[in-house]
Order: C-alpha cells, then sequence, then structure tokens
C-alpha cells in the first residue's frame, strides 16, 4: 500500500485525511484506487477521458510523475505519492 | 638566536609559493585558467583595503585569517592567491593557509602597490556611513555578506506584488535588512480582518491605503531605504512598466490570473521570482529563475478551476503562516541579492503546519512549456497572463 498525501483542497473529499494508504501497482492503480474509496475525489483528479486533470500535479515521492511514466510509473509499498494542486492565496 | 623580524619573513617565503602581479591581472582577465580557477583574498586591514583593492577580492583581514578563511574558501583545494600591501603579510598568511591544509596557495609578490604600479585596475568600494556600519553590523560578521553583500543589499531593487499577508513581513525584513529600493504594488486599504496576519500595518491605520501604511511601518524601522509606492491592481496594462528594472519580484498575490501574468512578464523581461501561495495550514515556496530554472507555468501548465482554487477570503488561514512563508520569501530574496546559497531554483518547498513538516519536490523545466520554451522577445503582450479556459476561469471566480 502506498501513501497518498492529500491537498488542503481536497480533504472534505476524503474526510478531513491528510494521509490515506491506497493498492495499486502503479500511480493510476492507486489514485484509482482513492477514487474508489473515496468517489468525490473522482472528477477532481480525473477528466472524462481518464486521464488526469491538467491542473493537477502528481509527485512519485519528489519527482513529478510527468517526467516519469505518468500514471503507468510503477509504485512500490514504501512509496509517497503526493497530489499538489497550485495555490494562489497570498 | 631567534631570527628578526626581516629574516622570519624570508624564511617563510622560503616555504612558500609567490606568484607575480601580471599572472595574477591574466587569470583575472581570462587568461590562463580564468577567473573561475583562482580566488583573490585581500588580507589587510579594513582600512587599508577602503583605499582599493584588486576587482573581486574576497577581503579577509589577516587577523581573521583562521577564524574566517573557510567562509570565503571552504575548498581547500582551491587556487588561492593573497595579497597585501608589499607581499610580505601575505606570505605569512599563505604559510597559515597552507598549514591549515589548503593545497594551492600563493603570495603576490609586491602586493597591491607593485599591482598599481603596473597600472592595473583596482576597485575602490564604496564606503558605509558610520550609522550604516551599526544598522547593519550583525551582517558584516556573516562572511557571506559582509560589506560587499550589504552593499548589493542597498543598492538592490525589489518589488513586492500585495503588502497583504506574504508581503507584510517579507517588506519589514528586507526594508530591515537594507535593501535600498522597496516597490509595493497594491490598490487595497488595510481593513480589520488583515490585522490578523498582516503585520505591518496598525488597528490605527484601518481605511488607510495599505501601500501608504507599509511605507510608515518600513521608514519607522529604517528610515535609510526607498519605498516606491504603487496603488493600483497590477493587470496587463501597466506590468511592463511596473516591474521592469527590478532585480527580484516577490510574488505574494492571491489570485491566479494575477500569477500567470506575473509568470510571463518576469519571464520575458528575465527577472527572477520569488513565490509563495497559502491556504489554511498549507504553504508552498519556490524561485522561478527565468531560463536558469522552471517557470510558473512549467510547474502549473494551467490553474485549477475556481471551486478548486478556494481563497484564504474564502477559506481562511492560519494568521501565522503568511510569516512563515513570507520570511521563507525574504530569505530568498537576499540571497538571489547577495549571490550566496543555493537558492530555490527547481524545486517547491511544501509546508505543512499542522504536522510540521516541509516536503521538497523536483520542479523541472517544460521543454513544452508555452512561455519559457521560447525566447524572450517571441512572448507577446496580447498573450501574457493568458491560459485556454481564461474567460470562464474569471467569470467562475467573480
Amino acid at each position: 500500500m502506498a501513501t497518498v498525501r492529500i491537498p488542503p483542497v481536497l480533504r472534505p473529499s476524503t474526510g478531513g485525511e491528510k494521509e490515506v494508504q491506497a493498492a495499486g501497482e502503479n500511480v493510476g492503480d492507486v489514485l484509482h484506487s482513492l477514487a474508489d474509496a473515496h468517489p468525490d475525489t473522482q472528477t477532481q483528479l480525473f477528466a472524462d477521458g481518464g486521464e488526469l486533470n491538467r491542473y493537477v500535479n502528481v509527485y512519485l515521492n519528489d519527482e513529478d510523475v510527468r517526467v516519469l511514466d505518468g500514471l503507468a510509473t510503477p509504485v512500490g509499498g514504501a512509496d509517497v505519492i503526493v497530489i499538489l494542486p497550485a495555490m494562489a492565496g497570498g | 638566536m631567534s631570527p628578526s623580524g626581516a629574516e622570519f619573513i624570508r624564511q617563510i617565503k622560503s616555504q612558500i609559493a609567490e606568484v607575480d602581479p601580471a599572472d595574477v591581472h591574466g587569470w583575472l582577465n581570462g587568461g590562463g585558467n580564468g577567473n573561475g580557477g583562482v580566488t583573490v583574498v585581500d588580507v589587510r586591514e579594513s582600512d587599508e583595503i577602503a583605499q582599493g583593492h584588486l576587482p573581486g577580492a574576497k577581503l579577509v583581514p589577516r587577523g581573521y585569517l583562521e577564524s574566517r578563511i573557510e567562509g570565503a574558501v571552504p575548498d581547500r583545494s582551491q587556487h588561492v592567491v593573497l595579497y597585501c600591501a608589499s607581499g610580505n603579510r601575505s606570505a605569512l598568511a599563505a604559510k597559515t593557509l597552507a598549514d591549515l591544509g589548503y593545497e594551492h596557495v600563493e603570495s603576490m609578490t609586491g602586493g597591491i602597490t607593485l599591482w598599481k604600479d603596473r597600472g592595473y585596475k583596482v576597485e575602490v568600494p564604496r564606503k558605509l556611513t558610520s550609522e550604516q556600519r551599526e544598522r547593519y553590523s550583525r551582517h558584516m560578521l556573516v562572511p557571506e555578506i559582509g560589506p560587499e553583500g550589504q552593499q548589493k543589499l542597498l543598492d538592490a531593487k525589489v518589488l513586492l506584488l500585495g503588502a497583504g499577508g506574504l508581503g507584510a513581513p517579507t517588506a519589514l525584513y528586507l526594508a530591515a535588512a537594507g535593501v535600498g529600493t522597496i516597490g509595493i504594488v497594491d490598490d487595497d486599504v488595510v481593513d480589520l480582518s488583515n490585522l490578523q496576519r498582516q503585520v505591518i500595518h496598525t488597528t490605527d491605520r484601518i481605511g488607510t491605503p495599505k501601500v501608504d501604511s507599509a511605507e510608515i511601518t518600513m521608514h519607522a524601522l529604517n528610515p535609510g531605504i526607498e519605498v516606491v509606492k504603487y496603488q493600483t491592481r497590477i493587470d496587463a496594462s501597466n506590468i511592463m512598466e511596473i516591474i521592469e528594472g527590478y532585480d527580484v519580484i516577490v510574488d505574494g498575490v492571491d489570485n491566479f490570473p494575477t500569477r500567470y501574468l506575473l509568470n510571463d512578464a518576469s519571464v520575458r523581461l528575465k527577472i527572477p521570482v520569488v513565490s509563495a501561495s497559502i491556504l489554511g495550514f498549507d504553504g508552498q515556496l519556490s524561485v522561478f529563475a527565468p531560463y536558469e530554472g522552471p517557470c510558473y507555468r512549467c510547474l502549473y501548465p494551467v490553474p485549477p478551476p475556481a471551486e478548486l482554487a478556494p481563497s484564504c477570503g474564502a477559506n481562511g488561514v492560519l494568521g501565522v503562516l503568511p510569516g512563515t512563508m513570507g520570511l521563507l520569501q525574504a530569505t530568498e530574496v537576499v540571497k538571489l541579492i547577495i549571490g550566496a546559497g543555493e537558492p530555490l531554483i527547481g524545486r517547491l518547498l511544501l509546508y505543512e503546519a499542522l504536522g510540521a513538516t516541509f516536503t521538497e519536490l523536483k520542479v523541472r523545466r517544460d521543454p513544452e512549456c508555452a512561455i519559457c520554451s521560447r525566447p524572450p522577445e517571441e512572448i507577446s503582450e496580447e498573450e501574457m497572463g493568458v491560459f485556454p479556459d481564461y474567460e470562464a476561469f474569471c467569470a467562475a471566480a467573480g
């Protein structure tokens, strides 16, 4: 099970949890597990075609999955996935 | 019998390497192994250095050599040339550095006297006033800053976008640090609800324009700096005119359209931006240095939809948080100005206050970035600050 860090804007969709455990062989699987467990995150993470929304950044540990293999990037049990939306507050 | 002083110096000189000013001049002007290959250290006293020193020399008086050389030259394998007035003190200092394990140290024969006799150029440092030396004395003691770094701060022009949560602490500390010119852009007036976090303003200044209120506090703290006020909302029509000429921009704005606009204009003008954002108990920080590292659009190609982009006004923010993030911004600004340390370029720092955790993520330049993948002159004013669903975003954001 990988650890997924939930950003503040998505926490209402995860019952306020800052981190959740989710299973999956790759980044896409883990995020789909998250969406299965917390359905409100589905439309926030994924576009209609199933790809990640462009405004959602996803990191495997400290690396952007866009420079890895995207949703197909393999994930190990000790890995941390960070979901990162832009924030504009100042 | 103990040797005379002159004999002692002669003995020391036989144990160290000396170099002619002509060689040093060649290195500093790109000959031989170039300026990057040699570090020149002036070991004279500060009153002598004030009369002029070799261009680019680091200043470490011989009396402080053992305690300060590691700050000036951390790498013991670095090629170091020491000089003084005539070549005696630098010879003694070269022996000290060799004893400290420095592997490639030379003393310049004839010192700066012979250097000047040869007609080579010297730099005469501008002098800080006695009031400035006292005010910034704790900076003077830091090897990475010193008089040279303080002069850079005094010469620097920094623009703060926003005199709100992030801008307030940043403005205070940059004013205190002696950043010589600080511009502030904000069209708002001080509101009672600001005072939980915007520490540059005061209760008796509610209703006062924020730029005026900030100026009062900054000048009370440091009357020696210039505050340039822009009581306006930055937009596509005025951004180029406002930001041009500034060395560093501090982004503390509270909305996405302005963040994208600032990014595009700062890439066009090649001005680094120290960017932070806050919400609730969370903060993000990075430095966007155009063409050196990624830009804001490399990190966030498009903004989130309005329902996923709440503002602090809508969702609230811990009052201390902009202090934490604003001061991290101020720290990055000072580092950029004095050229010390590793700026937060290509890295995004996340701070989560409830868990007291810092997380660092890598940010890469996007070779297909809509803005910074192109030469600056190709970025037109019409496309600045625009993203694909800009109209819808602004409509939804109200």
